[in-house]
């Protein structure tokens, strides 16, 4: 009885290891000097100085892939909420045949390996002739951002009374007062969680940015270090980097965690 | 102009469809300001749809809705001078108990000093007033209700909705609540409209019931009408314990039944007609007077409901029939019975057999209801039309499909003392009326078989012949 339990706990640990050990193994190395990976020369902040005093190489090209990415992804999860929202009202009030199809529609684009997303969007937009930029990473992001948001804000009109919204034009709110003052209340925690996860969706995404950049130079953070290793191994700076942008996500996490238990606790 | 006022809301033939199933036909009614309307009837009888069109929650298909002398079809339900109590409250849960009621005031834009007073007033009302600040989700459902109750109110409505407000209630909270709702009512002196599939509550609460049926009004009255003299066998099965029996009017004011004859006090059936009797349980005597006696039956059993004893006797022709009295009487006993002929409710038949129009479509073979039957069809040619007529008791039910012309689910039992009066839904929609000894539960799917011999075709009446 013992020894299972035992090895039910050590199963467990390694499997979180082997989970997080590539991310503790880029924080660990962002603490010292070494440029080539894998080498430790004591303990060390100077690839953080690096980074932000600006003295690495290329600092002008990162920080500008830094802000492409967070621009894009918050203009790109921003749209997608609001089109994601409206969707998933109106899958809602679809009825028997109708509403499968249209889940089923949905859930497609976040099936579909992103490769062909990229691929296709880049033909789409050489055929409808919009010149490859900001504009057409954005429209892409939106594309397969929405679906998450669907899929968030979903359970929260389903578990919402759904006169609610009746109760509003009852009261006198016109259609849009009733969707304001009261819809959208209702849907926010679904709206802030599918807000989250197309930011990160965006955040992280290669291959659909890749193929619908054009030709401007525009990068983000994830082209930015694909063209890097390729140029002759990988900015010793961006380990740091890295780290810090885990660390954010880390406390977000966290975050979001705390405080819906502590609303949990509050309603039982 | 001062008797015109006296309607508030009135609707005229509201017909309403969802898909393929007619929710409402034909709907006429006219509420009189002030007046507690209860709609009552079983779930999917069309009750809540009407409510829904009064509210504005979606538009008639044919006739119109009217509330003081407007035709409101096309005003949305923001601008409609009603307010609505939700089934299951329907309280903002992203806003307190303060914020929930003030909702209304703040769309109009009230200075907030005055939306104090309003909320603390109407909360007062309710018996809400230390619940200001409190989170909705935190509330009972009693509580949620009063809040829901003082939300719709504080925009002092002409009428007041109620969507079956104190289902979700326990059944001591359900009564409490009956009570303050008609006192409220008395209070603010305004049009309810109140819907409850519940008879009990419709009769305690309502100045008039409005029964319901498969999107039909079958009785408009006052509770005591409604309960003393149901039109029909639905309404005195739907409101309180009833004996419904087959009967035929001898002459006026001479009913027989059971195989007895009594004195009534119905007059203007015809003669020898055949008409359905309700007998309310508690409107069977008792007596020890061979004289009074007017039939005989055997006591089947006894039991204590309370305030009275619940007792279902054997007559000597071979009916059943519940008696409600103060006093029991043991089982096996013989006891002598009377019944006063004001007792006795007479209602015309419904139907005296099933109907279809049907279509000749060969020799020996006539489609109706859907389906092709065999049955004779001498005298007529391939494509005339017919009408078919069963007999209750013809109508065969099974259980099982196969063997069975069609298929079709129970939705209407009645007991007629000596058998069951079945409705049967067909799959494709139509109804079938059968009588039969075997005992079916509501829900049950059954299937149809009618033989041949009991087919009868007849040429239609007019150009305009219609199915009953």
């Amino acid at each position: 009885m013992k020894g299972k339990k035992i090895i039910a706990k050590a199963y467990l640990w390694l499997v979180l290891l082997v989970l997080y050990a590539p991310i503790a193994f880029i924080v660990i190395f962002s603490f010292t000097e070494a440029k080539s990976l894998g080498n430790w020369t004591g303990i060390s902040t100077q690839l953080y100085q690096n980074l932000f005093n600006g003295s690495m190489q290329n600092a002008s090209g990162l920080m500008s892939a830094v802000k492409n990415t967070l621009l894009i992804a918050l203009a790109a999860s921003t749209m997608a909420t609001l089109l994601g929202t409206v969707a998933a009202i109106g899958i809602y009030h679809l009825h028997g045949r109708k509403r499968g199809v249209m889940t089923f529609l949905n859930n497609i684009p976040m099936i579909n390996p992103d490769i062909i997303t990229g691929v296709s969007l880049f033909l789409l937009f050489v055929f409808l002739g919009i010149s490859q930029g900001y504009l057409t990473v954005i429209l892409a992001h939106i594309t397969f951002c929405t679906p998450y948001v669907v899929l968030n804000v979903m359970p929260k009109l389903r578990q919402m009374n759904p006169n609610i919204y009746e109760a509003a034009l009852d009261l006198g709110a016109t259609p849009s007062q009733a969707l304001r003052k009261v819809l959208v209340p209702a849907l926010r925690p679904g709206m802030i969680s599918g807000f989250i996860l197309a930011f990160t969706m965006s955040l992280d995404d290669f291959a659909v940015t890749f193929f619908t950049r054009g030709t401007i130079g525009l990068d983000t953070l994830s082209t930015y270090i694909y063209a890097d290793a390729r140029k002759g191994g990988l900015t010793p700076e961006l380990k740091p980097l890295m780290s810090i942008i885990f660390l954010i996500i880390l406390v977000v996490l966290l975050a979001i965690n705390i405080r819906q238990s502590k609303q949990q606790q509050t309603k039982s | 102009m001062a008797e015109k006022d006296d309607i508030i809301i009135s609707l005229d033939h509201i017909s309403k469809s969802f898909g393929d199933k007619k929710v409402l036909d034909d709907i006429s009614l006219s509420i009189k300001r002030g007046e507690f309307v209860t709609f009552l009837g079983p779930s999917g009888c069309g009750k809540t749809t009407t409510l829904r069109l009064i509210a504005g929650f979606g538009k008639p298909d044919e006739g119109t809705v009217t509330m003081e002398g407007k035709v409101i079809n096309d005003i949305p339900p923001y601008q409609r001078k009603l307010n609505t109590v939700f089934q299951r409250y329907a309280l903002f849960p992203h806003l307190d108990v303060y914020d929930n009621v003030a909702f209304g005031l703040k769309l109009q834009k009230v200075p907030e000093a005055e939306i104090e007073k309003r909320v603390k007033k109407v909360l007062k009302l309710v018996s809400m007033s230390d619940y200001e600040d409190r989170d909705v989700e935190s509330l009972s459902g009693g509580q949620q209700q009063r809040v829901a109750i003082a939300r719709a109110l504080i925009n002092q409505p002409r009428v007041l909705l109620l969507d079956e407000p104190l289902a979700a209630l326990d059944l001591k909270m359900r009564k409490d609540m009956q009570i303050e709702l008609k006192e409220m009512h008395k209070k603010l002196g305004i049009t309810f409209i109140y819907v409850t599939h519940d008879q009990e509550e419709a009769l305690t609460l309502s100045d008039t019931i409005v029964v319901m049926n498969e999107g039909k009004i079958q009785q408009i009255g006052t509770p005591t009408d409604i309960y003393n003299e149901p039109v029909n066998a639905f309404v005195a099965d739907f409101i309180g314990e009833s004996n419904i029996l087959k009967g035929r009017m001898i002459r006026d004011r001479r009913v027989a039944f059971i195989k007895h004859e009594f004195d009534c006090v119905d007059e203007g059936f015809g003669e020898d007609v055949k008409v359905d009797v309700v007998v309310r349980p508690e409107d069977i005597y008792f007596t020890n007077d061979p004289a009074k006696c007017q039939f005989k039956a055997k006591v089947n059993s006894c039991t204590f409901k309370g305030v009275h004893y619940e007792m279902w006797v054997d007559t000597d022709t071979g009916y059943e029939l519940m008696i409600q009295d103060y006093d029991p009487y043991e089982v096996g006993s013989e006891v002598m019975l009377y019944i006063d002929p004001d007792d006795i409710q007479v209602m015309k038949k419904e139907r005296l057999a099933n109907t279809y129009a049907a279509k000749v479509v060969g020799e020996g073979k006539a489609e109706f209801l859907g389906t092709e039957f065999n049955c004779d069809t001498t005298g007529f040619a391939e494509g005339d039309e017919a009408v078919a007529t069963i007999r209750f008791e013809n109508v065969e039910l099974l259980d099982y499909e196969k063997e069975a012309d069609l298929t079709g689910n129970v939705v209407f039992i009645l007991y007629m003392g000596n058998h069951y009066h079945l409705t049967i839904k067909t799959d494709n929609g139509e109804n079938i009326w059968v009588d039969t000894n075997d005992i079916w539960d509501k829900g049950d799917f059954v299937g149809i078989k009618i033989l041949p011999e009991n087919i009868e075709l007849t040429k239609p009446a007019t150009g305009n012949e219609q199915k009953v």
